[in-house]
């Protein structure tokens, strides 16, 4: 690696210095916009004891469902775990521990501590079971719960375009967590479909510059679909 | 006659005005859809990060990197827009989402919702429910007004775990069209053929009734 040339040529260099107990955020809703080969290496690691930080936890044969099969997490912290079987099973031995955090409450958690915005304000979860144990005020007639932000050790991103340099553009809805993850992570690893040069992507069209990141690497993606809907013809 | 789910949902339409952005929760909700007036604009935001979602796409234009909150494939309409989930909620939470439809367990006379956790029961997680209950003014909750048994869903006082405190306004049930004031229901419609009486026995809340309650009209 030389100068701001982020490139790496292996996972093995992508991850290096993950290790057991550390806490990773992970890119992705449902399956759409996972760094699978990212995934894939943690699971090669055999790190354990990890804290994640995704708003899903994948399905049972896929994405974080590969991590939760080995037990190489510890505590998920997520919006929704639905379609997951093995957490299901975890969560309710208690293997696992679960932290529930609305979505945007966990997308502004993330979004926060990449800006270093150590807690913030917000009226979503007061008076349910969100709140509980949590500073609440009430601020021009509205009550309002404290919610800490999120940072974490390995940032696990997937983007569609990077260039060595570490600037980055989305696809659609696969941006999702991804955009704030990149900038929350002490290192933040980019898995690209495409990496290009500087300079062939459109300065004013990119989603995350390149100085959250620090290391890119060339994926390779499956893309599995979670529901595949189709639109009813008018005569099937 | 108790409302069939499409009629929950074309009731619900009646409610869409030229030039809203609305976010459609899972289930009854996103059948709302269906039901947009020919000549009307209205773009639908799905909280993973997509403004303008189109209808379920064929197999030829499927993509795996476009998908709603219910994670099913679909597609963007002309002047759609993509971001993230961040940018997302700041939409929802900073009250710019003209209306938000979205299912309930329970609902109760302060304007609370319990919608996302039954104790016992598997808890799947919350999602985005909490954030659009908090953040957006103009809500209408879809749901049954009773359970099978003929227990009542709209009570005194919520029950089960609370998705939000205070935050619903408006309830269609497939008995009638409510809306939450002053700690009580009031009956604004009733489904054709359901009598007051009904609505009143299945009603667990304070109701206040008025002297004309209409029926829905499709």
């Amino acid at each position: 690696m030389a100068g701001l040339n982020k490139v790496v040529g292996s996972y093995e260099e992508a991850l290096a210095g993950l290790t057991d107990d550390m806490t990773i955020m992970v890119g992705g809703f449902g399956l759409c916009g996972i760094p699978e080969g990212l995934i894939a290496r943690m699971v090669e690691l055999k790190v354990k004891g990890l804290i994640a930080i995704s708003n899903n936890a994948g399905v049972d044969d896929f994405g974080l469902g590969l991590l939760l099969q080995n037990r190489q997490i510890s505590t998920m912290i997520a919006s929704y775990v639905g379609e997951n079987a093995t957490f299901e099973q975890q969560m309710l031995s208690g293997e696992l521990n679960v932290i529930l955090t609305p979505q945007g409450t966990l997308a502004e958690k993330i979004r926060a501590g990449g800006a270093g915005i150590p807690a913030f304000f917000t009226a979503t979860g007061y008076g349910t079971p969100v709140a509980e144990g949590k500073e609440t005020r009430e601020i021009k007639g509205r009550h309002y719960v404290l919610e800490d932000s999120l940072t974490a050790d390995f940032a696990l991103v997937r983007a569609w375009k990077a260039d060595t340099m570490g600037n980055l553009v989305f696809r659609k809805t696969a941006a999702n967590f991804n955009p704030m993850m990149a900038t929350a992570g002490k290192i933040t690893v980019v898995e690209a479909e495409e990496i290009v040069e500087p300079g062939e992507l459109d300065p004013d069209h990119i989603h995350t510059p390149g100085i959250y990141v620090d290391r890119v690497i060339k994926g390779t993606f499956e893309k599995r679909i979670e529901q595949r809907t189709i639109k009813q013809t008018a005569e099937a | 006659m108790a409302l069939t789910r499409e009629q929950l949902a074309q009731r619900v339409a009646q409610e869409l005005q030229d030039g809203f952005y609305v976010n459609l929760g899972i289930g009854i909700p996103t059948l709302v859809a269906n039901y947009i007036p020919d000549g009307m604009e209205v773009m639908l935001q799905s909280e993973n990060g997509l403004l303008g979602m189109g209808e379920f796409p064929t197999e030829e234009t499927i993509d795996p990197d476009l998908i709603n909150a219910g994670k099913q494939t679909v597609t963007a309409v002309k002047g759609a827009s993509f971001f993230s989930s961040a940018e997302s909620f700041a939409m929802i939470r900073g009250g710019h989402v003209d209306l938000t439809v979205l299912g309930a367990f329970e609902v109760d006379v302060n304007g609370s919702i319990a919608s996302w956790m039954i104790p016992g029961k598997l808890v799947k997680g919350m999602g985005g429910a909490m954030d659009l209950v908090a953040g957006a003014d103009n809500i209408i909750v879809t749901m049954m007004h009773a359970d099978k048994k003929g227990n009542s869903k709209l009570l005194p006082e919520c029950q089960l775990p609370l998705t939000g405190y205070g935050c619903i306004k408006r309830v269609l049930t497939d008995l009638a069209f409510l809306e939450i004031k002053d700690g009580a229901f009031h009956l604004i419609e009733r489904a054709p053929g359901v009598s007051v009486e009904e609505i009143i026995e299945k009603t667990a809340g304070k109701l206040i009734v008025p002297e004309h309650v209409p029926e829905m009209q499709f």
